[in-house]
């Protein structure tokens, strides 16, 4: 059965498509990737995915409860009040943790995103890149079922992304929850993903579906080789299409 | 050096200023009463600096009044205005007649209500009415500011009421009031001259009464002495709330 689903969806704003008709089904372990440009509707897919939001048409079936889905935002989203480690620990105490146990899991969590000895920071003394990690570890610290990414590198310098990618991977291999992660970059879909799905212009629709070569996480290299390039090239060209379309 | 050029530029326009002023009084024969030279109110002021010491004090405390009930007033309107929509419809139109209605043209029918014989209580009440808008706005503003991602985040681990308005909306606000709290503090001063032009100030006298009393005989040197010690003493509360208001936001972010 499937963490997520949509079934058939459309969301319009004010009268305006934003989505669909738009179906995906999200399969526990997987990693999708949403690339479309820009109003496609790939943020509005994210949050009907989050419950955050009901589409007008069509059905979404959740098979995560509401405590089981994270979502990490383009920012990083953290209440600069707060140190790094209160941060970790909200989705734990809104939902009843102690305080004590909520500490403790914020700070393994912050330790598996490499934040060991910056538990006390406040957002405003990191880093962009450590500030995303932190947001990273908020979202890991509920063990969820249903990882939700939305855009969450866009606005982190090239080798940081890279650097950050590969995290996720890792810390993805270690619970293996069902992920979307919505980005702009082909290269960083076709890196990140086992399946690819390319939407048109807004209101967004499937335009194709693409499995990527090898298993994740990626060997070292693998944005070298010719089976990269190629599956790049391909979700490059659909898109193309898509927009010579619209 | 840029730092010394900083406060140097300034002072020197002033003593430059106050120089000009001093040799045109006396080049042109300005009688005293017109426009005493800046050395004839440099005398009021060390003559007077007692008794405006005392006025001012008297001033300061009952702005600090006004301004502890307007933000008390104002803040727990806020708190209603946030919790109800419906609060808030019916609380906004009232603030802003509030606000745009001059104080002056209140003051006497709060003299009234206070009663005559307590013009100090005419004066907390006219100087918080003025106080209460920036801090009201500021509150609500700021109750209304959190991030909206941040806001989903609660949304999405079904955070309640009550952990939303502790743990979000009120974090998020306290950088708006200690702007409206900034505000406010020098409106209140106003505020409270003004209430005192119109309601008098009883027993204890505050720096409008010296202003007042001094226009009355024509003694315009002390005047100009007692809006001196008026102005110095806005600056002086502006300057601390906007130092409370650093300390403030650099607790709240963290540097």
């Amino acid at each position: 059965m499937s963490v997520a689903e949509l079934i058939d969806v459309e969301v319009a704003y004010g009268g305006r498509g934003a989505l669909g008709p738009f179906s995906l089904a999200l399969a526990a372990g997987e990693i999708v990737a949403l690339v479309g440009p820009s109003g496609c509707g790939k943020s509005t897919a994210l949050r009907l995915l989050a419950g955050l939001e009901a589409p007008q048409k069509g059905q979404v079936r959740r098979g995560a409860r509401p405590g089981e889905t994270a979502v990490v935002f383009q920012s990083p989203t953290l209440a600069p009040w707060l140190t790094a480690r209160s941060n970790v620990a909200l989705p734990l105490e809104l939902s009843g943790v102690s305080k004590r146990d909520a500490r403790e899991r914020a700070d393994a969590a912050l330790a598996r995103v490499g934040l060991s000895g910056r538990e006390a920071a406040r957002p405003a003394q990191l880093s962009g890149g450590m500030a995303m990690r932190v947001s990273l570890a908020r979202a890991l610290v509920t063990s969820p079922r249903l990882l939700l990414l939305d855009e969450p590198f866009a606005a982190l310098d090239e080798i940081t992304r890279r650097a950050l990618a590969d995290d996720v991977l890792a810390l993805w291999r270690e619970t293996g929850p069902a992920t979307v992660f919505v980005t702009h970059s082909v290269e960083e879909a076709v890196y990140m993903a086992s399946r690819v799905v390319v939407m048109s212009p807004g209101p967004g629709r499937i335009l194709a579906e693409l499995a990527t070569p090898q298993s994740l996480p990626r060997p070292p290299g693998f944005r070298t080789t010719p089976q990269f390039r190629e599956t790049v090239e391909q979700v490059s060209a659909a898109l193309a299409q898509g927009m010579a379309a619209a | 050096m840029k730092r010394i050029a900083d406060i140097l530029a300034p002072v020197a326009l002033i003593l430059a200023l106050l120089a000009t002023w001093e040799i045109a009084v006396r080049a042109l024969a300005v009688p005293s009463y017109v426009l005493p030279p800046p050395s004839a109110v440099a005398e009021a002021l060390a003559g007077d600096w007692k008794s405006l010491i005392a006025s001012a004090w008297n001033t300061l405390a009952m702005a600090l009044q006004a301004l502890i009930v307007a933000s008390l007033l104002a803040q727990l309107a806020a708190l209603g205005a946030a919790l109800s929509p419906a609060l808030h419809r019916a609380l906004r139109p009232l603030a802003v007649v509030l606000q745009v209605t001059p104080v002056i043209a209140i003051a006497p029918l709060v003299n009234i209500w206070a009663g005559i014989d307590h013009p100090e209580r005419a004066i907390v009440a006219l100087a918080a009415v003025v106080a209460f808008f920036p801090i009201f706005s500021g509150a609500v503003t700021g109750l209304r500011s959190a991030d909206p991602d941040l806001e989903r985040l609660f949304d999405l681990y079904g955070a309640n009421r009550r952990q939303r308005l502790l743990r979000l909306r009120l974090p998020s606000a306290l950088p708006f009031l200690l702007e409206g709290h900034k505000v406010a503090a020098g409106l209140a001063i106003v505020g409270a001259v003004v209430a005192e032009f119109v309601a008098g100030s009883g027993s204890a006298q505050g720096l409008a009464w010296r202003i007042l009393d001094a226009s009355h005989r024509l003694q315009t040197a002390r005047m100009l002495a007692a809006l001196l010690a008026l102005g110095l003493l806005g600056a002086a509360l502006y300057a601390l709330f906007e130092a409370l208001e650093r300390a403030g936001l650099k607790w709240w972010r963290g540097r």
